[in-house]
């Protein structure tokens, strides 16, 4: 790999860098970026990943990066790359392992004062009745490979028809909880198997499930409009689609390294393994990765309704008392065909999000009825300690970036660096003592996630929204955590 | 917890922002492997708290011998994955540049007794190596967390 002083970029504004096409890049690089994060961003080899996507065919616009890029396989995590559809490729590598990794925000009917003396006993039993960490299963949920392949077809509706939740949660999803053109016969028996014991299931390292409240409101409006209001309780929900997904990637990486060389396409990266658009392994890993999208949808939607039994057992309230409601579910590790506009000419694509957030521009009308003049509620969350962000979609982000933002604040120590960091430290006092109650199933999680192994959060939010692309809305504090 | 207890003659943690990797040795390719599974356990767990108490034979085809390298890691993944067993031993009646055959030696995973550490995601090809250095064997694997 090419050192990474050596991509040349240019400062455009306070908010966006070029990397301009240089050797065998197709288009130039856009990296949105404050001063400080790029200084951070040019320590690894993330910029030369931007260069390296740019080179891939039917690639359009731009090759884009977000202020939380960082680091990955092939392509950079926090990339978006759009491909013409007859012309462009797809890439396992630009979606990344954890297939629909994503975020669930609910909103509730309580305020803080509600939960207060609660937080303890509602954090130890989240921990309890949410499967948490390596190897947790819910002994109750069983599946033969029908359902199995049911849930991959039908993603939360499945959950929903189950008696997990309810129609109104569906209206609430990215896609509604299911990409219609998913075919479970191309997910291997390997992946059907991993994946079968680990639906509703958290998993471990930065996957959690937060109680939070809402600390701030930027804009009024679209706060009320979404149903958030200050000293609220909301929840976040972040886990994806666990041994499954991570199974259709490997599998589909060996089969794109033969795709690869089958259609001469010349890649600078073993990791950028990739097939035309229009070719059969295209074709069916979309039909394998849809299915594993859609069994986390039903992941996070199961998880959803053990959250909901878990605040009506500890509060003893019923459920219409503690309306807890999807406010949002976003996807941050996925690849969909979408509609648009490039150089004034409408196209159909195939966006590749790895590390980042759909954000449409208000009007769209794949956004729920109720805030689609508002634009797409977009969750990022933060580390442990500090506070995570709702933003909203907006014109310039859906005309500039194929309608997509960051999503998250991206790791500054690596997880020695945090453990040797935290090592001898009570971090779970630590925690209490700001307020925050956690648990956590692996015994180096809490090290390896300390909140100052975390960028700033704000620092990206403030570059999405100084650039346009995205508007702040709220920001929501954590009063109790449970990590897998 | 990986590198509490370090085993440098068979395996160093190394550390990327994101995820993890290691650098392991063995004085020829059957103990580089079987050394390469048991590290593998120890950053998930605590090898040394596996106890050898049930077999299971493992086949693995691969192209070259760090493709071979990568696929024993994963098959070794999915079985603990699906039948829960934690693997701490291996003998090989095979290992050539392209396959291998091998009895694993472990036993269930028990929370009990085995402390959870890191969950592997799965084992890429990235910077993978099997090379020979000072007279003996060494690999590098980097996992995605």
């Amino acid at each position: 790999m090419t050192d990474a002083s050596a991509v040349k970029i240019q400062q455009i504004d306070a908010y966006r860098w070029r990397i301009p096409r240089q050797g065998q890049m197709r288009v130039d690089g856009l990296v949105f970026a404050s001063p400080t994060l790029m200084r951070a961003i040019r320590e690894d080899q993330s910029l030369q990943q931007v260069a390296n996507v740019a080179q891939l065919p039917g690639i359009v616009d731009h090759s884009i990066a977000m202020p939380d890029i960082h680091w990955g396989y092939g392509f950079p995590i926090g990339g978006v790359a759009a491909f013409d559809e007859h012309e462009g490729v797809i890439s396992p590598g630009g979606i990344g392992y954890d297939i629909n990794c994503g975020v669930r925000l609910l909103g509730s009917g309580l305020s803080r004062a509600d939960v207060a003396g609660h937080m303890r006993e509602l954090v130890d039993s989240l921990f309890r009745n949410i499967p948490s960490g390596v190897g947790s299963h819910r002994k109750d949920l069983r599946l033969s490979e029908t359902e199995l392949k049911q849930v991959l077809k039908r993603g939360a509706g499945w959950a929903v028809a189950q008696g997990y939740g309810s129609a109104r949660d569906l209206q609430h999803i990215e896609e509604g909880g299911c990409l219609q053109s998913a075919q479970p016969d191309m997910v291997s028996a390997r992946a059907l198997e991993r994946g079968r014991s680990q639906l509703g299931s958290l998993g471990s390292g930065n996957h959690f499930v937060e109680v939070d409240y809402v600390a701030e409101v930027y804009d009024e409006q679209v706060a009320n409009a979404l149903g958030l209001f200050l000293d609220q309780i909301a929840i976040t929900i972040h886990t994806g689609s666990r041994g499954l997904g991570y199974q259709v990637c490997d599998d589909y990486l060996k089969v794109m390294q033969h795709a690869t060389a089958r259609y001469g396409i010349s890649i600078p990266d073993r990791q950028l393994c990739c097939a035309p658009l229009s070719s059969p392994e295209a074709h069916e890993y979309i039909g394998a990765m849809y299915s594993a999208a859609n069994f986390a949808f039903a992941n996070r939607q199961l998880i959803t309704h053990w959250v909901r039994e878990t605040f009506e057992q500890v509060l003893e309230r019923p459920p219409r008392d503690l309306q807890i409601d999807v406010i949002y579910d976003v996807c941050h590790n996925i690849g969909k065909f979408e509609t648009h506009v490039v150089d004034g000419q409408s196209r159909r694509l195939c966006v590749h999000r790895k590390g980042a957030t759909r954000a449409l521009p208000p009007g769209h009308p794949q956004i729920p009825e109720i805030y689609r003049h508002l634009g797409q509620p977009v969750l990022i969350p933060g580390d442990m300690g500090r506070y995570s962000y709702v933003l909203i979609g907006t014109q310039q982000g859906g005309a500039e970036t194929f309608a997509s933002s960051c999503h998250g604040a991206g790791r500054m120590l690596s997880r020695t660096q945090a453990k040797k960091s935290a090592r001898g430290r009570p971090i779970v006092r630590e925690l209490e003592d700001r307020g925050i109650f956690v648990r956590s199933a692996g015994r180096a999680t809490l090290m390896e996630e300390i909140p100052e192994a975390y960028k700033d959060v704000r620092e990206v939010v403030d570059v999405v929204a100084g650039a346009g692309i995205s508007k702040k809305v709220a920001q929501l504090r954590p009063m109790g955590v449970i990590k897998g | 917890m990986p590198g509490d207890q370090p085993h440098p003659e068979i395996y160093e943690p190394l550390s990327h922002t994101g995820d993890l990797g290691m650098l392991v040795y063995g004085r020829d390719l059957p103990e580089l492997f079987a050394h390469a599974a048991w590290a593998m356990f120890d950053l998930m767990s605590d090898a040394t708290t596996i106890r050898p108490q049930q077999t299971l034979m493992v086949s693995v085809e691969a192209t070259d011998l760090e493709d071979l390298l990568v696929r024993w890691l994963s098959e070794l993944l999915y079985v603990y994955d699906t039948q829960r067993l934690m693997c701490c031993e291996a003998r090989f009646t095979a290992l050539e540049s392209t396959y291998l055959t091998a009895a694993v030696l472990g036993e269930p995973f028990d929370p009990t007794r085995h402390p959870i550490d890191t969950e592997i995601k799965a084992v890429t090809y990235h910077q993978i190596a099997v090379e020979p250095v000072a007279g003996r064997w060494q690999a590098r694997v980097i996992f995605d967390l």
